[in-house]
């Protein structure tokens, strides 16, 4: 595990790429294959199911360091990581333990079993025989949510780098339902052909935000122009007669979306689809709150199918008849598309509608009216382009529409987490309801760190009252809060939910009384909600 | 009977004695701690501090500000009131203000560290009733290694940088901090360059007969060549800033305690963090408070409410006073005197 506790903290030390490349490249030059597929499961988020309940490790670790259980938590909160805590907070260990991360791995998997007696002695032995080095990546070996700084992207290239392939090659071998424990390095990644496995998907394209005017991109003819539908992205997988459903973060979500068990018959073997997976009543889409109560659930009810009914709306075909289309123009797969949506005859399976209109002027009013459709906008596509890996430049645009916004007073504050853990940056916002402030949404990004010391030095001076990490605060400051949508809700006090909101600038030439009122929020839910 | 001291919205003031300590607002007379501006700061009518703090005091808030100077351990009386200094270990001439009238002692410690630093006296406990702690540092989380090892971990960057061709920029505020690394690196390694806010408070130590090893001042005429393999100490608003193009290619690490976490380091955006503190770490205020043996104690600036509610389990009298003081690198002044 040195090895790849080393590897830690090389990418740690580090902001640049080209050296967090040159760190992964030495790892696994150096490293045993069996520890390598191990470090590129945790960099994909494929970690085993935590073998122990997080809670429990809070306890174990305030009782090893002789502090009380609150002390622990409070401490906690300002770290605002559990393994690093742990490892700060425990004594210095006496003796050292040296074990591969594949050993590491096997023996955490096989903690899940036993009693919790056990457990606490493993865990608590292991504590005291590693560096705090390798005790905190212990504890994100237990814990996940492994964020080492190294994206997926340059994963991939590291890979591509150390076995002399194509980047795009290593991308797909990399995706799909692999499991560390079943499969080894030689035949993930060094195998002939890319791993036969049925489920696997191809790496999805993504669009680049269109900043400039759109006509910059040329004549509106040269794009494919659609609605960007406010769904979660899915790639259909029709092989071997079956079916696999995966979103864009990577998971295979096949038996939360029942509804499209119909492709098995209506779509024929050898076809990836990619689409919007959204909640839609047969004429028109849902709002994205409908999908929400969807997104969490494992098992779905009949009500839940009849309140939140899903369809696919597709825009883009991978695999027809079982060869890979990605090189081939956007136009061609588009007109496959059609066809193959068109013979499944599948009121499942619609096709996202081309925006026929002539200029840029036409299609800014139309996109000025998304919110109508439950759009979020428009998306341009070249029609010369071919289906590329990530995120890139060029072919594929999102053209969203502005956000909404709204003035608000800043009332409560809270320290954040990580990088801003020593400053006050998670904040609650209010409107004026008479003389009275209702707090109505919290958001915790938009400013740069410069405002945000400014913000927390004005909060440390004018805290009104403390109520455990929360402070009350002078209602001085005014910020401008965009947010994508609002809707009724009952959970919140103030009677709305608001989507994606964020901090958008702060008003400084606007005194606290000038700050939106409720009313005005009301407003804008009777207008979107 | 009246508290010996008590907290005003000016500052921490002695009605028996009629003074402030380290007050925010302007007032006749003030003790100070020590020379970091967030405890010295300037309109005072009169000063009371240590003989070293002195010089930067003048060079910071004017030549001609009326100041007097005293020992570590020297006695001044202040009506019925005795007024001594002590060593607090945080930055040279950083001093703890013990008050005592009758059998009545308080001690206010300003900023203090327990532990050792080639730049300034070490932290000496001063037996007390009433202990006025800072808590900057008031997790337990934070530990600070031996500072030999730290030391070894910039030195090893430092050569290591200098392998590579390039430039070694450490950041750490101009008084205290840049000194103290000063004195504790290996300048064997190579020279030692500094900011003009760092270059700035060297001179006005050397001339008050302060022995520093010897610095070069970066100006518009040097030559990024002449940097190659040099450390460059400055103070951290440096960084980001067009003053770094005159380095050429370099490496930049920031020393502070609030490297200890991984969220704050890679906040910083520096190549390294070095975990070295002028304040006391977990370890340190709890020893330095029990060392007093006093059962009040008041906690000023830093996890205020968290250190406290951990004092009052241990069984002492503590509470939270709200202060104007900052924590590590929030009493560097925020316009850097020169460039």
């Amino acid at each position: 595990m040195k090895a790849f506790a080393r590897l830690f903290v090389a990418l740690d030390q580090t902001t640049k790429t080209n050296a967090r490349l040159a760190a992964l490249r030495s790892f696994f030059e150096e490293a045993d294959k069996k520890d390598a597929i191990w470090c590129i499961a945790l960099l994909t988020h494929r970690r085993p199911k935590r073998p122990v309940k997080t809670p429990l490790l809070h306890e174990w670790a305030a009782e090893a360091a002789e502090i009380p259980l609150w002390l622990f938590e409070e401490t906690y909160h300002v770290v605002g990581d559990l393994a690093e805590t742990i490892s700060l907070i425990l004594p210095e260990a006496e003796k050292r333990e040296e074990k591969t991360l594949n050993e590491r791995m096997l023996e955490l998997i096989s903690l899940g079993k036993k009693e919790e007696a056990d457990k606490k002695a493993y865990i608590t032995s292991t504590w005291s025989h590693l560096s705090r080095q390798e005790c905190f990546v212990f504890n994100k070996l237990i814990t996940g949510g492994f964020r080492m700084g190294v994206s997926a992207r340059n994963l991939t290239r590291a890979l591509a780098a150390h076995t002399g392939q194509d980047v795009n090659v290593i991308a797909h071998r990399l995706m799909g339902d692999w499991r560390p424990e079943t499969t080894t390095f030689e035949a993930l990644i060094e195998s002939e052909a890319v791993d036969a496995d049925a489920g696997k998907p191809y790496p999805f394209y993504l669009a680049y935000p269109l900043e400039d005017k759109p006509s910059v991109l040329g004549a509106p003819g040269d794009w494919i122009i659609e609605d960007k539908w406010d769904g979660i992205r899915g790639q259909i997988i029709r092989r071997n007669g079956e079916l696999f459903v995966w979103s864009r973060g990577e998971e295979l979500v096949t038996d939360k979306y029942p509804e499209y068990s119909s492709f098995l018959t209506s779509v024929s073997d050898g076809t990836v689809i990619d689409g919007e997976i959204i909640c839609h009543d047969g004429k028109a889409p849902l709002h994205f709150g409908v999908l929400q109560k969807r997104i969490g659930r494992k098992t779905v009810s009949r009500k839940l199918l009849e309140e939140a009914p899903v369809k696919l709306i597709a825009y883009d075909l991978l695999e027809y008849q079982g060869k890979d289309l990605r090189e081939i123009p956007q136009h061609d797969r588009r007109a496959l598309l059609e066809n193959v949506v068109e013979q499944a005859n599948d009121s499942c399976l619609l096709i996202s509608p081309v925006v026929n209109l002539p200029d840029w002027a036409q299609l800014e009013a139309y996109r000025a009216k998304a919110r109508d459709r439950n759009s979020e906008g428009l998306m341009l596509k070249r029609r010369s382009a071919s289906y590329k890996v990530g995120r890139k430049r060029g072919d594929w645009w999102k053209w969203k529409i502005e956000p909404l916004v709204i003035d608000a007073v800043l009332i409560y504050a809270m320290r954040g987490h990580g990088r801003r853990a020593n400053l006050y940056t998670d904040y609650t916002f209010a409107v004026w309801k008479g003389k009275e402030l209702v707090p109505f949404t919290k958001a915790y990004s938009g400013l740069t760190d410069k405002e945000f010391q400014r913000v927390d030095a004005f909060i440390k001076k004018n805290t009104i009252d403390r109520f455990g990490p929360v402070r009350s605060v002078n209602p001085e400051l005014v910020f401008e809060i965009a947010f994508e949508g609002i809707r009724a809700s009952n959970r919140h006090k103030s009677g709305v939910a608001l989507r994606f909101p964020r901090i958008s600038r702060w008003r400084e030439d606007k005194p606290a009384h000038e700050a939106n009122t409720f009313q005005d929020l009301i407003r804008m839910l009777e207008a979107y909600g | 009977m009246n508290p010996l001291l008590v907290f005003r919205p000016e500052g921490i003031y002695c009605p028996a004695g009629d003074f402030y300590i380290d007050p925010w607002k302007p007032v006749h007379k003030a003790v100070i701690t020590h020379a970091h501006a967030d405890h010295s700061r300037g309109g005072m009518k009169a000063y009371l501090a240590h003989h070293d703090s002195i010089p930067v005091m003048r060079h910071r808030l004017g030549s001609d500000i009326k100041v007097q100077g005293a020992g570590y351990g020297e006695v001044i009386r202040i009506n019925d009131v005795e007024v001594s200094l002590h060593p607090a270990g945080h930055i040279i001439g950083s001093a703890q203000v013990r008050v005592a009238r009758h059998d009545e002692v308080w001690v206010v410690s300003g900023d203090y560290k327990t532990g050792p630093d080639h730049s300034c006296a070490p932290f000496e406990p001063v037996r007390c009733h009433h202990f006025i702690t800072e808590s900057t540092f008031g997790l337990p989380v934070f530990k600070w290694k031996p500072q030999e090892e730290v030391f070894d971990e910039i030195n090893r960057w430092w050569s290591q940088t200098q392998a590579e061709g390039k430039t070694a920029l450490i950041l750490a505020y101009s008084l205290g901090k840049a000194q103290r690394i000063l004195q504790s690196v290996d300048s064997t390694i190579g020279p030692v360059f500094t900011h003009g806010a760092v270059e700035n408070v060297n001179q006005v130590l050397r001339q008050a007969k302060h022995t520093l090893k010897p610095t070069t001042r970066i100006t518009r005429e040097t030559n990024s060549d002449e940097l190659k393999g040099a450390l460059v100490i400055a103070p951290p608003s440096a960084l980001g800033t067009s003053w770094t193009k005159r380095l050429g290619d370099f490496s930049s690490a920031v020393a502070s305690g609030w490297m200890q976490v991984r969220g704050m380091r890679r906040r910083r955006n520096a190549d390294r963090g070095f975990v070295l503190s002028d304040h006391a770490d977990w370890p340190g205020l709890n020893e330095a408070i029990e060392a007093t043996g006093a059962e009040h104690i008041h906690v000023t600036h830093g996890y205020t409410g968290i250190f406290s509610n951990w004092l009052k389990e241990k069984g002492y009298n503590a509470t939270v006073v709200e202060t104007e003081y900052g924590g590590e690198e929030d009493d560097e002044p925020t316009k850097t005197d020169e460039v």
